[in-house]
């Protein structure tokens, strides 16, 4: 059942040996020019604002007692946001990797639909599902749960928005992944449950910790949905980008200074976590 | 087919960037020589006028009544929060008007020496209380608001629709507990139109704007809290005789009428 029992395959072999051993990149010189331009763009605004930053006060701006709860809100919301995101995620990412049923296609589509919708029609969206007057929400407050005003409402909008990066990256490593090692399993007679827990689950533990990763940055960047959706009260709902926007009102410095702070959580959170692809941990277990 | 591919995605790559520098260039051109052209001879070319968000229907009025009454003319108008407008012509935005909800924001750019003179003060504001057409909470006075389980929501202290209720609050010895604070008054609209809220605290000519949407209870300390909206011509306007032309319609008896059928009051 281990991948060294398996036929090494051209392919695979090729795929081992990797591209970097050749010596040959093949990026042409003008690529590389295109890309600095791509990397200045990406920087030279983050760098802008670090020119910006009022250092002096930096440390009593970030500290105040409206940025701390900010911050605090945003990493409880954006982690719990982040679990959601998993438990409905993985199934979604799963069931459109490897099951095969109608309007499979259309499911993907509109699963993906946050990714390229403007956050605010989100918030709209949620409004007409969860708000008072909404699909759901006149049941809900029946049964005594008001979602607005709340930071369960900052929740579902994080969550709304960031579901698609995880199954996006999900569903991309399953397909890399293949079926080979899972049909194993079946044939020597795991069930279902046992092999997606035993076979599928590690081999993709790294696609699946990218999309977290994902999501939890997208979580924490979440804006128009939140306010559209959820309002905006100290301690309650108004999440690090709702205080920046707020800030920005009357005092450029601290919404200067907060951005950098969520540049800083983001810039750790990714880069600590979101490697570049590697090689699927079975394989490299094999040499 | 793979060397095919590469040329053309590198011939669509320089097309694209041509065509975003060309874009560039020509309405660099273009703002040019409309602004020299309004330099030169008075009362033609583009005037661009930053206003306040809530001014956003009346002066779209009063723009094309100008635009009648000056058929060279060509009135540009960009909306905005109040203190965005001083952030973007701060950071050199080319605007010849600005028109601000507040004082204090108007104070901003005249410290900075931006604006031509003193601004006049043109229009004022009160709030007004916004409910639900059905009223739920039944709400009727400003006092109605604190009642316990009314989910009333306010503008952020940070922006003027907020301080003006954080004026009228102290005044009245009212403290609201309001379930969300926001950044503008539009989303406290939001709120209160989508039946979210129970109440919002918005401005008079907010609730005439939304029409029947909403049910606006005016309420007696209101008159604690006046915004005053001011105009100025900003300092580095290219075109200046057709800003203070601007200016004067909107002062003038047109703007007037425009602005009381909105409900703004008279300085």
């Amino acid at each position: 059942m281990t991948p060294a029992s398996a036929p090494r395959s051209k392919a695979w072999t090729a795929r081992k040996t990797g591209r970097r051993d050749t010596g040959y990149t093949g990026v042409p010189p003008w690529v590389f020019a295109l890309a600095a331009a791509g990397a200045v763009f990406v920087l030279l605004p983050l760098a802008a604002m670090v020119a910006k930053v009022n250092w002096g006060q930096f440390i009593p701006l970030i500290t105040s007692e409206p940025s701390l709860t900010a911050l605090g809100l945003s990493l409880r919301t954006s982690a719990t946001s982040t679990v959601l995101c998993i438990v409905l995620g993985v199934p979604l990412a799963l069931v459109l990797a490897r099951a095969s049923f109608p309007g499979q296609r259309l499911l993907r589509a509109f699963v993906l639909l946050p990714l390229v919708l403007p956050p605010v029609v989100g918030g709209i969206a949620l409004l007409y599902t969860f708000g008072r007057q909404g699909l759901l929400g006149r049941s809900l407050e029946l049964a005594g749960i008001q979602i607005a005003f709340s930071t369960t409402a900052v929740v579902l909008a994080q969550t709304f928005v960031a579901l698609p990066f995880l199954v996006v990256s999900l569903e991309g490593a399953l397909r890399t992944a293949g079926t080979k090692y899972e049909a194993v399993a079946a044939t020597l007679g795991a069930r279902p449950t046992t092999v997606l827990r035993r076979v599928s689950i590690p081999l993709v533990l790294p696609g699946l910790a990218s999309g977290a990763v994902l999501s939890f940055a997208r979580c924490l960047g979440e804006f128009g949905a939140t306010l559209t959706f959820a309002g905006s009260l100290q301690g309650v709902t108004r999440t690090l980008p709702l205080e920046i926007y707020l800030q920005r009102e009357t005092d450029a410095d601290a919404a200067v200074a907060l951005s950098l702070v969520l540049v800083a959580v983001a810039v750790a959170v990714v880069g600590l976590s979101y490697r570049r692809p590697r090689a699927l941990p079975l394989q490299a277990g094999t040499k | 087919m793979n060397v095919t591919r590469v040329r053309i995605g590198a011939l669509l790559a320089t097309g694209v960037l041509a065509a975003g520098l060309a874009g560039c260039a020509a309405s660099n051109t273009a703002s040019g020589t409309n602004q020299s052209g309004g330099s030169t001879a008075a009362g033609t070319g583009t005037v661009t006028i930053y206003a306040a968000a809530s001014l956003k229907t009346t002066f779209t009025k009063i723009a094309s009544e100008f635009e009648a009454a000056n058929p060279d003319t060509k009135v540009m108008l960009n909306f905005a929060g109040s203190s965005d407008l001083v952030t973007q012509i701060t950071q050199g935005a080319p605007a010849d008007v600005v028109a601000s909800a507040d004082t204090r924001n108007m104070a901003k750019l005249s410290d900075a020496k931006l604006i031509d003179g003193t601004a006049s003060n043109f229009a004022t504001n009160v709030l007004e209380i916004a409910v639900p057409p059905a009223n739920p909470a039944s709400i009727s006075s400003f006092a109605d608001l604190a009642k316990p389980g009314v989910k009333v929501v306010v503008c952020a202290p940070q922006v003027p629709c907020g301080s003006a209720t954080e004026t009228v609050e102290k005044a009245t010895g009212t403290t609201l507990k309001p379930v969300s604070e926001e950044s503008s008054v539009s989303d406290v609209l939001g709120k209160v139109t989508s039946g979210e809220a129970d109440a919002g605290l918005v401005y008079v000519t907010d609730v005439r704007n939304a029409g029947d949407k909403v049910k606006g209870i005016p309420f007696s300390e209101s008159d604690k809290a006046v915004n005053t909206y001011p105009i100025a011509t900003v300092g580095s306007s290219k075109n200046k005789e057709l800003a203070k032309a601007f200016i004067a319609m909107v002062t003038g008896s047109e703007g007037r009428k425009v602005l009381s059928d909105a409900g703004f009051g008279t300085p």
